[in-house]
């Protein structure tokens, strides 16, 4: 067994924030991850850091685009919280030896970026993830934070009270991927989750494979209620093939969307007649597939991004990895040809329940980065909005388990007497156990109520689960449910979202859940077991893309990336509510809590979105 | 662990550049833009067409400690169906989830910037993801990196890679920070151009691999970490003192004079970093301190 004061699970920009920050506050901090933290995905994002920095911008700007991008679906607390830290923790990047893009007076340079009042995007490159993810370590290693890398977390270890608001986190079990041991790790003060998206639960994503929602369902398993999980982002520009970003800096720096009439469709079919192709990414991601739907896409499946007209130097200076990624993965010269483009999954605006601390209903337990939602980003993220959070909301969550005083919170979290529970919408499905098989019928996976320890419990569990699906001989493979999976939420929970499509999302869902009793691991190696943890992975996939969906179906209106076809109208008078769903005794609960438009000395009035 | 020495692949897996000095002066990307001048970028297409609608023959490394049957290495063969823009990753993918759930490798972001699926393919350390499967000879030979220890399949132990990417103290040391609110330190675009670079290293291990050198002395920093040490030794923003502190890490015994500049480190750089030229430049840097002092 291990022990440390602070647990971190995840090593990507908030994980390592966090840990960062935990070790400053004097705690023994350790960081767990399924990766070494330089191959976390953070390392992808491409744009920058919003963060207002200059004359003639001011955080209050700052929260206002981010409480109108979210479509009025941010708390206030939360967003400007975001934006009056954004700035120091920018510039304590910088102090940390970023590479930031530079001006010519020497000082950290700024675009514009969509849905944006000012150009207040920070960026190195159009790389700025991989700087802050390689800086964020540097840090780590320079204070000698220990990092268990390559050890997959498999489970909270938390106590099973009736009520989630009752029950603490007491540490995680994982296994090293390695060796395949599995082990617990005690966390005296708090178990941090920090582990991302989980894209892999769609099947064009701009996510790395490794974005498997394992905090999200680890957390909702142990019975912190998951938020908002039907806002997820589609990125207008992904390469077709792949799904691989392209920045939407192309953009910012002036690239042009062109069907395949060479009509730049943004403005002459009307879709953004103010902002064209920097309006949010909600509204230009519906505006290519309508042109596709329409039989205005190129090969009838995209749209094309031309950046040649911004000449070479200006997009070797500023985008000069965009030009690699085109040509890597599309065989496409940007400097000479017009780049395909589509939609993709690119990030989920919900996540873990958290308040502006960073902490979930269950004590000692908090989440941050993607895998949280606190919420910031409401209906539809802004761009450059991501990387504040992670490091904003990572410091947080550090000092707080750390054992700072940061205050009362704001916004609540978990079942409480301020939420309204869900009466109306019929369900396709009978929800259900949707365990192993292995007996896990406790309220919380994995937990125990008393007497026994908790962590030695946990770990006796997943040990148990372990011999079980390596000594199952037949049965499915978990790559058969996981494409399954991937295809019924690309298929019905995509950009375009009906009711009856959900419905059927979620029967196949419901599928994919039985037929995951009967999964197998075929490789008999404890050694680099990939099947193993992919098996894992696939599980945590299938409790998240059901949360997805259930989200969707329940919001019957048309808010930020959630678009409904029966209801295209944002329905302020009942919706300005955040939609929960929590795991009840093994079965998904909806409720809802209303959303806080109150910040520290205004309300953010609900406006029409126009671009 | 022997098990790499028993394959028979030493012979193709350091190619000496024909001509060192030809290699050295072109990047990869410059070789790529020379190859579409000449009119060559069309084999690429043609080489598609003439596999669609076939397999691709891959034939993979597998080893596992713990597997009777995998315990003696052997490499396994798979056909794949061949899908225009299908890179080598997407073949052992395809290979793991449809024909044998056990084959393993690294691979996350499939966008060249986690540095996880470096392979030895046909020969050459490669990205997985970022090497079309339709510009390579078939069948593709897919193996861990050289000179690193096997965990299984293509799965190498990357600590001793770690290791010296510690040993030249990877981070930022200024203490000496702007006052005032808000205040960055300031750099000039000249100098992050400088550095620029040297900071996309994604840590994939490939140049390691490559290197002859390194191959030969476990002590060699080697072109990773130095390439690191250079990032900040470089950057104007860490002062004097610091700087001839990493110079002197660096020319240790096992440091920057290890190097032969044999280029193979930048030739296989998936980032196009010219870590033999950064290399040269920390040796000069050296020079100059040293004769300061003598």
């Amino acid at each position: 067994m291990y022990e440390h004061d602070v647990i971190v699970v995840g090593a990507g920009g908030a994980g390592l924030r966090a840990a960062i920050a935990a070790n400053e506050a004097g705690a023994d901090t350790a960081i767990v991850s399924k990766l070494h933290p330089v191959r976390s995905h953070t390392g992808a994002a491409e744009g920058g850091i919003n963060a207002a920095l200059r004359e003639g911008d001011d955080w209050e700007l700052h929260a206002y685009d981010t409480m109108k991008g979210s479509d009025y679906l941010g708390d206030a607390p939360a967003v400007e919280t975001l934006a009056q830290n954004a700035p120091d923790e920018t510039v304590n990047l910088e102090h940390w030896g970023m590479p930031f893009s530079r001006e010519d007076d020497g000082r950290v340079s700024q675009r514009p970026f969509g849905g944006l009042s000012f150009p207040r995007t920070t960026y190195a490159g159009a790389e700025t993830g991989h700087h802050l993810l390689h800086v964020m370590y540097e840090q780590v290693v320079k204070r000698g934070i220990q990092v268990y890398d390559e050890w997959y977390v498999m489970n909270l270890a938390t106590t099973d009270e009736e009520d989630p608001n009752d029950r603490q986190c007491e540490g995680i079990v994982a296994y090293d991927v390695q060796s395949g041991n599995v082990e617990g790790f005690k966390a005296n003060r708090g178990v941090i989750l920090a582990t991302g998206g989980p894209g892999q639960a769609f099947d064009h994503t701009t996510n790395a494979v490794s974005c498997t929602g394992d905090g999200h369902a680890m957390a909702y398993r142990a019975g912190a209620p998951l938020e908002d999980m039907e806002f997820i982002q589609f990125h207008p520009t992904s390469l077709p093939s792949t799904g691989v970003l392209i920045s939407e800096g192309v953009r910012g720096e002036g690239g042009i969307l062109y069907n395949e009439g060479g009509e730049r469709f943004m403005f002459e079919y009307g879709y953004a007649n103010n902002d064209g192709e920097l309006a949010s990414r909600d509204v230009v991601a519906r505006a290519e597939l309508t042109e596709v739907g329409e039989g205005r896409g190129v090969n009838d499946e995209y749209v094309h991004l031309d950046m040649r007209h911004l000449g070479e130097e200006r997009i070797t200076d500023r985008l000069e990895n965009i030009l690699h990624l085109a040509e890597d993965f599309e065989g496409v010269d940007g400097l000479v040809e017009p780049m395909p483009v589509k939609p993709g999954q690119h990030y989920a605006m919900g996540g873990i329940d958290v308040d502006e601390h960073g902490q979930t209903c269950i004590d000692g337990l908090y989440a941050a980065g993607e895998c949280a939602c606190v919420s910031v980003h409401g209906a539809n993220r802004l761009g450059g909005n991501a990387l504040p959070e992670l490091i904003v909301f990572g410091k947080r969550a550090g000092r707080h388990a750390a054992g700072e005083d940061l205050g009362e919170p704001e916004i609540r979290t978990g079942y409480g007497d301020d939420v309204e529970d869900e009466t109306d919408t019929e369900l396709p499905v009978q929800p259900g156990s949707a365990g192993l098989g292995t007996g896990d019928d406790v309220a919380a996976d994995g937990g125990v109520t008393a007497e026994v320890d908790v962590l030695e419990h946990a770990v006796e569990r997943e040990r148990e689960r372990v011999e079980h699906l390596m000594n199952k001989d037949t049965g499915v493979q978990h790559a058969e449910i996981r494409s399954k999976l991937q295809s019924a939420m690309t298929d019905y929970v995509n950009v375009f979202r009906t009711g009856d499509g959900i419905k059927n999302a979620l029967k196949i869902i419901r599928e994919c859940r039985k037929e995951y009793q009967d999964v197998y691991v075929d490789d008999p190696s404890r050694t680099f077991n990939t099947d193993l943890q992919q098996t894992y992975e696939t599980r945590n996939l299938i409790d998240v893309a059901e949360t997805i969906a259930l989200g969707a179906l329940v919001r019957n209106e048309f808010r930020g990336a959630h678009w409904r076809q029966e209801n295209q109208i944002r329905d302020d008078e009942n919706w300005l509510k955040h939609t929960l769903v929590s795991w009840d005794d093994g079965e998904p609960a909806i409720f809802y809590r209303p959303v806080i438009l109150e910040g520290g000395d205004k309300t953010y009035e609900p406006k029409e979105r126009s671009y | 662990m022997s098990t790499q020495q028993e394959q028979p692949r030493e012979p193709e897996s350091q190619e000496a550049p024909k001509d060192p000095e030809m290699k050295g002066s072109k990047s990869p990307q410059q070789e790529r833009l020379r190859k579409k001048e000449a009119g060559l970028a069309d084999e690429r297409s043609e080489a598609e067409a003439e596999a669609t609608g076939e397999t691709v023959h891959i034939k993979v490394f597998r080893y596992d400690p713990e597997v009777e049957a995998k315990q003696e290495p052997r490499f396994d063969d798979f056909h794949v169906p061949f899908e225009k823009g299908m890179t080598v990753l997407d073949a052992v993918m395809y290979a793991r989830d449809e024909f044998d759930s056990s084959l393993t490798f690294r691979h996350s972001c499939r966008q060249a910037v986690c540095g996880s699926d470096a392979f030895f393919v046909n020969g050459t350390q490669k990205l997985g993801c970022k090497t079309q499967i339709s510009d390579l000879e078939q069948p593709v030979r897919i193996e861990p990196l050289p000179h690193q220890e096997v965990v299984k399949d293509l799965v190498v132990d990357m600590d001793h890679f770690y290791d010296q990417m510690h040993a030249v103290e990877p981070y930022f040391q200024q203490e000496d920070l702007p006052e005032g609110e808000l205040e960055e330190q300031r750099q000039s675009r000249e100098n992050r151009e400088k550095v620029k670079m040297s900071t996309r290293c994604i840590w994939c291990g490939a140049c390691m691999s490559s290197c002859n050198i390194a191959a030969g002395d476990n002590e060699y920093l080697g072109p990773a970490a130095i390439n690191k040490a250079y990032r900040f030794a470089m950057d104007e923003r860490e002062d004097e003192e610091i700087k001839e502190h990493r110079l002197r890490i660096l020319e240790q015994e096992h440091g920057v004079w290890r190097c032969q500049t044999q280029f193979s480190c930048t030739e296989v750089c998936p980032k196009d970093i010219p870590l033999t030229e950064h290399i040269q430049e920390l040796k000069r840097e050296a020079v100059k301190k040293n004769l300061k002092f003598w």
